[in-house]
């Protein structure tokens, strides 16, 4: 019983942590945009690293994903996903890019 | 408590049983999970790819209500946050507190749902649904795959519900409620992608 109530302690913590960090992620993220006065490249760069920062803060603190043995095959499935959507992804948008590319001249 | 009377052996095996049925079950969860990440994936390309082919129809800036898409994501984020808390009631074997969590859990996620029909609802009436241009196609079908997402965790939520209230917390519901917790969360996380991709850069 003693594990039991050390890991719901454990949680309750990680998971009002989890919640604070989201939130005020979330805050910056839409205040930022709201605001309006920065450079758009700017805040294109702040909100994107915020929204990473936001992913990995929620993995860590409400999925428990970490490096303990017990989460290896979890991370391990996690990475490989990873390089396939940024596979499917990068590979899209270039593709995509360089047919809207190919296709200009025949739309004078 | 009755286990104390057990042996420390008998303990100890009954425990690694229990232990791993569970791990498996949330490990093939977790797989099914990392799929549909690839899905998510597969249509955020798409509206990459289709993000400015308005067809002289409206752009993200003029469709977009940060305050409203900041109210939907509060709710997503909370909802998150108070099914957490249904997690550690469940640890701790407390019933009526795990239902009451998860109560508040699906009426967040309830509200969610219904703010985004509501949009739905006003673009389409307007003239602007997904067949007005491709920007538009790709914003529904990202975002209603999504919603559609939350909608089924909700029908699942309500069946666990049932479950609890009737049966109590067993090993059996216990592991769902795990399941169901993982795709909760899971679906938070794809928000993130989604508010700050679609709706963040649209305006911007």
């Amino acid at each position: 019983m003693q594990d039991h109530t050390e890991h719901a302690h454990v949680t309750s913590t990680s998971n009002t942590t989890g919640f604070i960090i989201s939130l005020l992620l979330t805050l910056v993220s839409f205040g930022m945009v709201a605001v309006g006065h920065f450079p758009i490249s700017l805040t294109l760069a702040v909100i994107v690293s915020l929204a990473v920062l936001q992913v990995i803060a929620q993995m860590h603190f409400f999925l428990h994903l970490d490096s303990s043995p017990s989460q290896r095959w979890n991370v391990m499935i996690l990475i490989y996903t990873l390089i396939i959507i940024a596979l499917l992804v990068v590979g899209t948008l270039w593709i995509m890019y360089n047919t809207g590319i190919r296709m200009m001249p025949m739309m004078h | 408590m009755s286990a104390t009377t057990l042996t420390a052996d008998h303990l100890h095996t009954h425990h690694e049983e229990h232990h791993d049925g569970k791990e498996n079950a949330l490990f093939g969860f977790w797989i099914y999970l990392m799929t549909d990440c690839i899905l998510f994936a597969s249509l955020f390309a798409t509206y990459a790819v289709l993000r400015h082919n308005y067809a002289d129809g409206p752009t993200g800036k003029e469709l977009f209500d940060l305050r409203y898409v900041f109210i939907e994501t509060m709710f997503l984020l909370f909802s998150s946050f108070s099914n957490g808390f249904a997690m550690i009631s469940m640890h701790k074997k407390d019933r009526s507190a795990t239902l009451k969590w998860l109560m508040l859990t699906a009426l967040l996620g309830l509200g969610f749902v219904g703010m985004e029909i509501n949009e739905f609802t006003h673009l389409a009436m307007e003239g602007n649904g997904p067949d007005r241009s491709g920007f538009l196609s790709a914003f529904f079908g990202l975002v209603g795959t999504h919603g559609a997402h939350v909608s089924i965790g909700l029908i699942w939520m309500g069946v666990m519900m049932g479950q609890l209230y009737f049966k109590g917390i067993t090993p059996a519901i216990t592991s769902r409620l795990l399941r169901l917790s993982l795709f909760w969360h899971f679906l938070d996380i794809i928000w993130i992608m989604v508010f700050t991709i679609v709706y963040l850069m649209g305006v911007l």
